[in-house]
């Protein structure tokens, strides 16, 4: 039972992501810029970036596989159709029936180890050794991110991303109970790192010794380099997206909605998103890369936070209804 | 106050209380610690505060208030005190286990309170308030964690108030209420421990030039 206004919804929400991706990672840079005093390049400059790299040669280094051409089109893939499956601007998306947590988180995690592959693949040294740092974060990201979700998902009765967002739409006090704030913190945190924002890896440098994500891509040139630097924006569009819509889903759409539900959902989810990006940029100004051997700390930190977001969502929660 | 409005706020509370015990396991800045120490004299101040709004006690509020002043603020003060003191160093040592695993262990340590006060909560499933008990048993092992782990003297006091923070939780969230007379007894007891632990720290400074007190192993003339 699609009705092809869901299916619109869940086009919008493709192509709004496709186009907003850059335009999030330029507004943070725009706000990092100003806040430290710079002009910056522009909320556009990602945007111009990428029609630049898209004119260049894109270059196969000698000896790599099919990994390491089929990690940037699975990377940008798997993105994609999480902005498709999620609720981002309505709750009612086609593909909603498969797109649970763990489905979700999955598909997430696809695009991540492609890219550790496609590292490996080049066989360079620092291609190896961004994609060993990127799995040792991955590998305690995973289970936060999947712990955190499930703490929101108790009170709601359901792993489905969509029903999550509509129970918290119905019952506005969910949001403030003690699991979700421990689980606000973690997913925060966790989402810093998946996306390689200050203080995990810092997205701005190429300094050798504390790079994660720029080392695995450092081998990638023209298109391919511009597909994966467009898929990372989305990447970090869509789980920022989530965010919003799972502890403040007012202005989404529901499953059946209007043309002008649709409307306002699209304006509240860009709107959200526009200031989450804002505050982690402004945040980001204050923040410090931690050394490397101390972000497992963090990462920890955030596993036991989503422990106990999940203890006392199963605990404190009076069983009601 | 409605019953789900004040539901909201104990659970908030009771979760404030576990979240701050868990950041002075991660941190290792004593000032710091100090400050968490702050915030968790607030939440726990929230719980008989908010008991006493809404069954309309004077006796509570005042518990509250005074509950309020010394571990929200007293308290801390001295200990931020005592760490400022010259010769001092700012943060813990190595602590005997490395941070993640502290983490870990402070998971754990929840879980097992958790499991273990199931009984507790069959006594009165209704009440908000017996519902977050467990939290204050939670904070009650990881304070024992912290100060079986942690090396400095003061930082084993920041536990030790922890640990009296957690008994406090756990007696305002079952009996919703000590007797005022008991409340201003353990109080002061526990201002006196600081204070003491404070001066002793101070002496033990002057003495060996350190406060680790895996050092303290051989008596000397």
């Amino acid at each position: 039972m699609t009705s092809a206004i869901a299916v619109t919804a869940a086009g919008l929400q493709v192509l709004g992501v496709a186009a907003a991706a850059p335009l999030v990672v330029g507004g943070m840079r725009q706000v990092r810029a100003r806040c430290e005093g710079r002009a910056g390049g522009g909320v556009a400059q990602p945007w111009r970036d990428l029609r630049k790299q898209l004119r260049k040669q894109s270059l196969r280094p000698a000896g790599t596989t099919a990994v390491f051409r089929l990690a940037a089109p699975l990377l940008a893939g798997s993105a994609l159709l999480i902005a498709a499956a999620a609720p981002l601007i309505s709750t009612g998306s086609p593909l909603d029936s498969t797109a649970d947590l763990f489905a979700i988180v999955g598909i997430l995690f696809l695009g991540t180890v492609a890219l550790a592959l496609a590292g490996l693949d080049t066989g360079t040294a620092f291609g190896g050794m961004g994609a060993s740092r990127e799995l040792t974060v991955t590998a305690l990201v995973e289970p936060t991110i999947l712990l955190a979700i499930f703490a929101l998902s108790i009170p709601a009765g359901s792993a489905n991303l969509a029903t999550i967002v509509t129970a918290t739409t119905h019952h506005p006090s969910h949001v403030v109970t003690p699991g979700a704030l421990l689980a606000l913190v973690a997913l925060v945190i966790v989402i810093l790192a998946e996306t390689g924002r200050l203080p995990v890896d810092n997205p701005s440098t190429h300094l050798e010794l504390t790079m994660m994500h720029e080392a695995m891509i450092l081998e990638y040139a023209g298109a391919r380099l511009a597909l994966v630097e467009w898929a990372s924006g989305m990447r970090l569009t869509v789980l920022l997206a989530l965010l919003a819509n799972l502890f403040l889903p007012w202005g989404i759409a529901g499953p059946h909605p209007g043309v002008a539900a649709l409307v306002l959902g699209a304006g509240a989810l860009a709107g959200k998103v526009a200031i989450l990006a804002g505050i982690v940029a402004a945040a980001e100004v204050f923040v410090a890369k931690l050394r490397l051997f101390r972000v497992p700390e963090l990462l920890a930190g955030s596993f036991l936070l989503a422990v106990l977001a999940v203890t006392a969502a199963s605990f404190l929660t009076p069983v009601s209804g | 106050m409605s019953t789900a409005t004040y539901t909201e706020l104990l659970d908030l509370a009771a979760g404030g209380l576990l979240l701050t015990a868990v950041l002075i396991v991660w941190r290792r800045e004593l000032a710091a610690m100090a400050r968490l120490l702050t915030v968790q004299g607030l939440a726990l101040a929230t719980i008989p505060l908010l008991e006493g709004a809404r069954t309309h006690d004077p006796a509570l509020v005042g518990v509250g208030g005074a509950v309020l002043l010394l571990r929200g603020v007293v308290l801390p003060a001295l200990l931020t005190r005592a760490s400022r003191a010259d010769g001092e160093p700012r943060r813990e040592s190595t602590p005997l286990l490395n941070t993640s695993a502290s983490l870990l262990a402070a998971a754990a340590l929840t879980m097992i309170a958790f499991a273990l006060s199931r009984p507790l909560l069959a006594l009165d499933r209704g009440s908000p308030a017996t519902q977050a008990a467990p939290t204050g048993l939670a904070v009650v092992l990881i304070a024992v964690f912290v100060m079986v782990t942690r090396r400095r003297a003061l930082s084993q006091a920041m536990g030790f108030l922890m640990l009296d923070n957690g008994i406090a939780a756990v007696a305002f969230l079952i009996t919703a209420g000590v007797p005022v007379i008991v409340e201003l007894g353990a109080s002061l007891d526990i201002l006196f421990a600081v204070i003491i632990l404070g001066v002793l720290t101070g002496r033990l400074r002057r003495t060996f030039g350190e406060t680790d007190l895996d050092l303290l192993r051989e008596l000397h003339e």
